[in-house]
């Protein structure tokens, strides 16, 4: 008895956490008359891709496409993760290899600089793009998302690090491989698999980020997803078959890399709070 | 004397090799953490500083931030303005209620979840656990266009839901039976309901797992001792788990307080932008009165330094319990 409440508590739980993601990709997958229907199906009676056709061909403005945001994206995304990447090694490294005088006082400033509202710093960052000249281009974007993924990354990677036993390093170093040997031939390779988790969530920092894309971009062709879709899909409720289709193509990856990874995210965030 | 000056010649010889090296090696650490903290400080830091420094001027126009205009320094005027505008009193207090409100709820539903996916059967917990990934998964953007779609005026799930009701029931509860073309985001009060079930969809997932992972880590010994004594659930969890997980609690409230205080994209998504003034909170006052025609650049730099200023009081508490546990552990 008790049992079967249990269950049914857990069923309820499953059907609130993941009923919208299910409705957005069986709502992009009816046509129109099943969407606007009195009564709403839960599975598509006729499934069709005609949204997704729609979205991908059609221009959204003359000349630019879906395709073309969507490649906007990737391509700050994946900036942001390899230069976050890089930076985040290097500092990782010191701060699990080394013991130095400044090291308590970095990690706290790793702490404290993730607690920054990010919010509050568009205006500031806003006159720093005006006046580097950056303003209205994707660079702009990777500079600010590099800002902002950097210190969660390093106390993500550092545990990595701090992960691989010390020894081998040491008998790398015995057999006269010199530090930067040892770094790429034994400490990378090991180290790769959580750079690979850290940069994924770079990679989302960047990828679902719309404040900072809405204001430092003007030009329309240089929109990145998320400011083409509040922009083309958001204010327009009538097409709700191409924004689920839109939404879909740009929740899927995030979806499929964050499940890669998720687990190291708790303990990233809650990192010291659970002994053991 | 003699002894002591040939041990210590000695030891210093010996060390001599050692302490070269650690002299050497110890300038290392340091490069390799100088581009992190040159993006740091470029990046985080020094907007940090010129937000507080823009909120000292008067500042309306593109061309000053380019530097091609003289910024004249009104001192604490901006301020003066904010805190004296019954408007922002409002701001204040929707953005309080809000994120109390939201902490409140997502702890409490996070934590239940937790507590029943450590008792589940196992297949049964994967299922629930994998769901419940999903909509920590979902992008804020992407899933708040979503439960606008579920709360669309025609077409919409809930909108549906409430037609279906039977029209006596329906115009007795809420004085109508016809939900088509009802504005669910219209009234602010409403807003803000929908807005915090959007938001506690996104954050619940991420105290339930924490929770999770804490309860895991505790010993059961004393939860089932508790239970063969006859203590009922609720006592078993107030005298014997949550005392344990007190620190796991802790941060997670002070983690949920900052991201509830500053919530943005899906305020901006459910709004349609920053028109609705009657739903601000304080980091959608600043952007809007910094970014909306007639930009005011000062103004939205102190609404911004008055957010941090509150958020920084709380990060302040939550470095002191990281610290400690880093300690105690």
């Amino acid at each position: 008895m008790k049992k079967i409440a249990l269950n049914g508590a857990g069923l309820l739980v499953a059907l609130f956490a993941a009923f919208p993601v299910y409705w957005m990709i069986a709502t992009s997958l009816k046509p129109n008359r099943e969407i606007f229907s009195a009564t709403p199906r839960p599975v598509p009676a006729e499934p069709t891709l005609e949204h997704y056709r729609e979205i991908l061909t059609g221009n959204l403005i003359p000349g630019v496409t879906f395709l073309d945001f969507f490649l906007n994206s990737v391509l700050v995304a994946v900036a942001t993760v390899l230069l976050s990447g890089l930076v985040a090694l290097l500092a990782a490294t010191a701060v699990a290899r080394f013991r130095f005088t400044l090291r308590t006082s970095f990690l706290i400033l790793l702490l404290v600089v993730q607690m920054i509202p990010l919010e509050a710093l568009v205006i500031p960052l806003f006159l720093m793009i005006q006046r580097l000249g950056l303003y209205n281009t994707l660079p702009s974007l990777i500079l600010t998302y590099l800002g902002f993924s950097l210190p969660f990354a390093v106390w993500m990677l550092r545990g990595f690090v701090a992960a691989v036993p010390k020894e081998l390093e040491e008998a790398a170093a015995i057999d006269g491989a010199s530090r930067a040997q040892t770094f790429r031939k034994v400490l990378f390779p090991l180290v790769a698999p959580g750079l690979v988790a850290t940069s994924i969530f770079s990679f989302i920092t960047a990828w679902n980020e719309l404040i900072f894309a809405l204001t430092f971009i003007n030009d329309q062709q240089r929109y990145t997803l998320p400011v083409a879709m509040t922009f083309f899909f958001g204010r327009d409720d009538t097409a709700w078959g191409s924004v689920m289709a839109a939404s879909t193509l740009f929740t899927l990856p995030v979806i499929i890399f964050f499940l890669l990874v998720q687990r190291r995210m708790v303990s990233g965030l809650v990192a010291g709070a659970v002994k053991g | 004397m003699t002894t002591l000056t040939k041990v210590t010649g000695e030891a210093a010889a010996r060390e001599h090799p050692a302490r070269r090296r650690r002299r050497k090696v110890d300038r290392l650490p340091y490069l390799l953490l100088l581009p992190c903290l040159a993006i740091i400080a470029v990046l985080l830091l020094w907007p940090l500083g010129q937000v507080v420094m823009m909120s000292f001027y008067k500042l309306d126009s593109v061309r000053q931030l380019r530097g091609d205009r003289e910024w004249p320094w009104v001192g604490l005027a901006n301020y003066a303005q904010i805190l004296g505008d019954p408007f922002f009193r409002t701001v204040l207090r929707n953005t309080v209620l809000f994120a109390f409100a939201n902490v409140a709820l997502t702890m409490v539903l996070g934590t239940l979840v937790g507590l029943l996916l450590n008792r589940l059967g196992k297949k049964m917990a994967t299922f629930v656990a994998s769901c419940v990934m999903l909509a920590w998964a979902t992008p804020a953007l992407t899933g708040t266009i979503v439960w606008k779609w579920i709360f669309d005026d025609t077409s919409g799930l809930v909108t549906w839901l409430f037609n279906k009701l039977p029209d006596g029931l329906s115009t007795t509860l809420f004085g109508r039976s016809d939900w088509t073309g009802y504005g669910w985001f219209n009234d602010p009060l409403l807003f803000f309901a929908i807005l915090t079930l959007v938001v506690v969809w996104h954050s619940f997932p991420f105290i339930a797992v924490s929770v999770l992972a804490g309860l895991k880590s505790v010993p059961t010994e004393l939860q089932e001792a508790a239970r063969v004594d006859g203590a009922g659930p609720w006592r078993v969890f107030w005298a014997v788990t949550f005392p344990m997980l007190r620190p796991v609690f802790g941060i997670l409230v002070v983690l949920s307080t900052i991201w509830d205080f500053k919530v943005f994209t899906q305020q901006f998504v459910l709004a349609g932008g920053t028109q609705d003034r009657s739903t601000f909170m304080l980091s959608i006052y600043s952007y809007a009165e910094a970014f909306s025609p007639p930009p005011k650049y000062g103004l939205g730099s102190a609404i911004a330094v008055i957010l941090t200023v509150i958020l920084l009081a709380v990060t302040a508490l939550y470095v002191r319990m990281v610290l400690k546990q880093e300690d105690e552990s």
